[in-house]
């Protein structure tokens, strides 16, 4: 607050019971400023609820890789790198445009907010749309989780039932699958920002939604981060 | 709000400077799965390695937490460091068996019984003696 650039409130700089008149502001906070680091804190123990539950789907990916090593190796082969690495590209850049999308609410920039939250939403398009192109060709060859995989052509024969194939898709449809329903999420999200910023409702003073909606769509990224990886490059 | 205001061409040029690093170290770590480094448990360390440069550079800059107050960077950490004791103590249950198979817990429950009679009886009986 006290750093901002532009003064649109005239009570800023008053001490307690400042801003009165931020339409955002809420009563049961001293200042504007307590308000927003407050939020933060909320939306970063969020994020840490958001590591743990991936964080377990992880944990049994890991044994399950120890448990069936060849299996998973050759279960592998069957994504398509290239299309991991181009979905990791534009997932990368979209937490580029996010960040200069808050950089921009920050200061004021309302035309150029727009544009970097629409451009950040178009690269979660294209995200799914690639995955869209993957999940149909594994569905078209059986690549399916449990007891639906039903693959011709594995080259190590499954006994017992420890069928690690199977286990590698259960695991690669529930991580990628919880992954791209949060991608969807921050499309919903964004496009809710987006709508505020175009209204004129964002500036230097307030900008909490921006920044918070930032802070998921990070996460996002940074989980697929590690999810490109574990999957795609198993060596 | 809480940031230190700097300047907004050096904050975006940190941005780009970021974004640049992360798709270096994409390639890198695409580059680095068609070496192998010993053992496909070296592999994945080294994958890992990259991937947590990565998240490090997202946290920091993109996720503000190198300028943010300490408190959240504390939560974000406290989250890591719990997923860490759980990954740690799985491992260590895991490294410690012969393999998850059901079959293989068999004969451990079942070893006392042919020979000397189960624990829980064998206390009072020392008692007495």
């Amino acid at each position: 607050m006290s750093t901002s650039t532009v003064d649109v409130n005239p009570h800023d700089h008053g001490g307690h019971g400042d801003h009165p008149s931020d339409p955002h502001f809420q009563h049961h906070f001293t200042t504007l400023e307590q308000q927003f680091d407050t939020t933060k804190i909320g939306m970063w123990i969020f994020l840490a609820t958001e590591v743990l539950l991936f964080g377990g789907l992880f944990v049994g990916f890991g044994m399950m890789q120890a448990r069936y090593p060849e299996m998973f190796k050759e279960a592998h082969e069957h994504l398509q790198r290239p299309l991991g690495a181009l979905n990791t590209v534009v997932l990368l850049f979209s937490s580029w445009t996010m960040v200069m999308g808050v950089l921009s609410a920050r200061t004021n920039q309302k035309k150029k907010t727009v544009v970097f939250l629409i451009v950040t939403i178009l690269c979660a398009c294209i995200f799914l749309g690639v995955k869209y192109f993957e999940y149909s060709h594994k569905f078209e060859e059986g690549l399916l989780p449990g007891h639906y995989y039903h693959h011709i052509g594995d080259r190590i024969p499954v006994v017992n039932g420890a069928n690690g194939y199977a286990t590698f898709f259960s695991f690669y449809f529930m991580m990628t699958g919880l992954h791209g329903i949060h991608i969807l999420v921050g499309i919903g999200l964004l496009a809710w920002i987006a709508f505020r910023a175009n209204k004129g409702e964002f500036n230097s003073d307030y900008y909490t939604p921006v920044d918070l909606v930032g802070l998921y769509w990070h996460l996002v990224d940074l989980i697929w981060i590690y999810l490109f990886p574990l999957y795609y490059l198993i060596s | 709000m809480s940031e230190h205001q700097t300047n907004p061409k050096a904050e975006s040029a940190l941005y780009l400077r970021t974004l640049l690093s992360l798709l270096v170290l994409t390639g890198v770590t695409v580059g680095a799965s068609y070496i192998h480094f010993g053992s496909s448990a070296a592999n994945v360390v080294v994958a890992l390695t990259i991937a947590t440069i990565k998240a490090t550079l997202v946290a920091l800059f993109f996720m503000h937490l190198l300028h943010d107050k300490p408190v959240n960077g504390l939560i974000a950490a406290s989250g890591f460091l719990f997923l860490g004791l759980f990954l740690m103590f799985t491992l260590i249950d895991f490294d410690s068996r012969d393999g998850l198979q059901p079959t293989n817990l068999k004969p451990l429950m079942t070893a006392p019984a042919p020979g000397t009679a189960p624990a829980p009886g064998a206390a009072p009986a020392a008692k007495k003696e």
